[in-house]
Order: C-alpha cells, then sequence, then structure tokens
C-alpha cells in the first residue's frame, strides 16, 4: 500500500526561533498589528510504501526518531493517510 | 625509554560541501611538517591517524539540519570508534555541528540570532583546560585568544541541566568574549547560550568549535592563536605512552 505522511517538525517551546520573530514583526509592520507571535517550523510529505497502517505508523515514527526531527531542539507530528489515488493507478492493467 | 619523533599524522573527513579541508592539511603539512590524509566521506578505515579532523563547511549541503546528513556517511562510524578509544578528535564550524547531531556533543547549533551570516575575527575566552584535554593544554584559564568565525548557524542551544553539567565539569573551554576576556551579550556573535563557542566530551579528546583555529596558523593571514591548537595536541600526543607506542 502506498502512504503520504504530512510530517511537521516544530520547535520546542522555550527554544528561541529568530526567523519567526522576524517574520512576526514583518507581518506588524504590515499592518497586521493583532500578530502576537510566529513560530516557524518545516513540512515535508513524504511518499511511501508499507503493508498496512501499523506499519506505516511506525516507519515515520522511526524516520522522525532517526532524521527529520532533532530531539534536543524539536518535535515532530504528523498525518498519515493512504495514497488511494497511487494504489489504483499502480492496480490499472 | 625511545623517544618516538615521528610528526603526527591527521586524517581530514571531507563531505560534500566540507570548504575548510586544505585548510586543516595545509597548517599540518606546511606550517607544521606533520602528515595530513584527505578522506572522503563514504571511507571506513581512517588509517591509523593520530587525530581526526572534521572541517567546515556544508556538509551535504546542510540540509534539514547541519550535519544532519553528514552524521549518517560511512567514514562517521570510525570517527565515533576512534573517539569512542580516546582518540582525539576536533571539530571546528561544520565539524561541530556534526559532532552534536552524532550525539558526540551534547547540544545543538542554530541559526544565529540575527539571522546573518558573521565572518570576523573574534575575541575568545580560554576556560579550565586541562592537561587531559587533548587540544588545550598549552592554554592557562582566562587566557584570551583571537579565531576567525564564519558561520550562519552557530548559536549553541541544549536545555539547562545540559547546561549546568557542562559547566560544572569544566567542559565549556572557549566562550565568545570581548578583547578583555569579558563574556557579554555584545561579543556574542549569535546568541550562543552563556556565549559557549566550545565543548568537549567527557573524556576531554572531543572538541567541537564554531571558530576556525586553521585560519589563524600564519601571521599573514592575521593572527596564529590557532596554532596553539595543534601544539597542544602534539604535546598531548607526547604525553601518551600508549599512542607513541601506536605510532611506531
Amino acid at each position: 500500500m502506498h502512504w503520504l505522511a504530512e510530517v511537521h517538525v516544530a520547535l520546542r517551546s522555550g527554544i528561541a526561533d529568530p526567523e519567526g520573530q522576524t517574520i512576526g514583526s514583518a507581518l506588524r509592520s504590515l499592518g497586521y498589528a493583532t500578530v502576537a507571535e510566529v513560530r516557524s517550523g518545516k513540512l515535508m510529505r513524504i511518499a511511501f510504501e508499507a503493508d498496512d497502517h501499523a506499519a506505516a505508523e511506525a516507519a515515520v515514527t522511526e524516520m522522525c526518531l532517526r532524521l527529520l526531527a532533532n530531539p534536543v531542539l524539536e518535535t515532530a507530528s504528523w498525518d498519515l493517510r493512504a495514497d488511494e489515488q497511487q494504489d489504483a493507478e499502480e492496480a490499472l492493467p | 625509554m625511545t623517544l618516538v619523533t615521528r610528526h603526527p599524522r591527521v586524517a581530514v573527513a571531507v563531505f560534500p560541501g566540507t570548504w575548510s579541508e586544505r585548510d586543516f592539511a595545509h597548517v599540518a603539512r606546511t606550517v607544521l611538517g606533520w602528515e595530513a590524509s584527505l578522506l572522503w566521506h563514504t571511507e571506513t578505515d581512517l588509517g591509523g591517524p593520530d587525530a581526526v579532523v572534521l572541517p567546515g563547511g556544508f556538509a551535504h549541503g546542510d540540509h534539514l539540519r547541519t550535519g544532519a546528513v553528514a552524521r549518517f556517511s560511512p567514514i562517521m562510524r570510525a570517527v565515533e570508534a576512534f573517539a569512542g578509544a580516546g582518540g582525539p578528535v576536533i571539530g571546528s564550524c561544520n565539524g561541530f555541528q556534526i559532532l552534536t547531531e552524532a550525539g558526540m556533543l551534547p547540544g545543538a547549533l542554530m541559526r544565529n540570532d540575527h539571522l546573518e551570516f558573521r565572518c570576523d575575527w573574534q575575541a575568545l575566552r580560554v576556560e579550565r583546560p586541562s592537561a587531559a584535554e587533548a587540544w588545550l593544554g598549552d592554554f592557562a584559564d582566562g587566557d584570551v585568544i583571537r579565531l576567525p568565525i564564519s558561520h550562519g548557524e552557530g548559536r549553541y542551544v541544549a536545555d539547562s541541566v545540559t547546561l549546568d553539567e557542562l559547566e560544572r565539569n569544566g567542559r565549556v573551554v572557549l566562550r565568545y568574549a570581548d578583547a578583555d576576556g569579558q563574556v557579554t551579550a555584545d561579543a556574542n556573535p549569535n546568541g550562543s547560550e552563556r556565549g559557549i563557542a566550545g565543548i568537549v566530551n567527557a573524556g576531554g579528546n572531543v572538541l567541537g568549535l564554531m571558530p576556525h583555529p586553521e585560519r589563524a596558523a600564519e601571521p599573514e593571514v592575521g593572527g596564529v592563536d590557532g596554532l596553539r591548537l595543534f601544539r597542544s595536541l602534539e604535546r598531548w600526543l607526547q604525553a601518551r605512552p600508549a599512542a607513541a607506542e601506536r605510532r611506531l
């Protein structure tokens, strides 16, 4: 089965985010005066194959632990869904 | 006892995007008369060096995070084994970032707080060096040295428990300072926690630092303080009988 994982990597709370602060002040200077805080992060869309949902979930967990997020600084969360379109395309004769 | 007079031999790791390997090799070979070998990151055998250098640059494009991909290069297994056996390792700039990503040193290095790349001479205060530390034995506590920095992601970050532990054990060895050796916010070029510019592992044989000692090894380039790290290493190697035997 094909799967799509959308992995969000965010800085842990308390870790200074000068990029987010700069974006925040840019928004305020554009007139969005109510912007209180911006935290920047990363979004990664990963297309991969796994036998079932449990195996896919385990694979994403491992990817995050080993490479995608640095636990010293970051947390990772993700949305995982079956890529039915890709499965259907491969099922075509 | 037979005195071994062979010159130190350093292995310099080269990743795709590394840029300081030739400067390290130049200092080792031309300035000091040592031997230096440049090893591509796919190597799994270091060739029995006396010390290993992880130089600065942008290994694997610094994609994802600095050092995040480099830590999985095959050569890093050999570097970890070498360091684990007590071998001296220095990681400068990108090399420091790789050492933290590999878990060989604690903490992490993040984007400078002002978001700019900073390339300048920087005063540093040396703290609590001991003869047991491979790269710093020639320094005295409180020495102020000048080394170039050249980085966009040098802000040292760790949780307060880790920072306290590093300080308690004398593992913070270099801090950004002003010319008088005062560690102030103004002297901090990147927002590093507690002004930290360099740390060592618990054994004292692995040093990570953001500054570039290899760029301060000849008067022509503006300073020679970087040479003192190499001299420290040379004396440390001479004082270590096991290493001397291995070099026979």
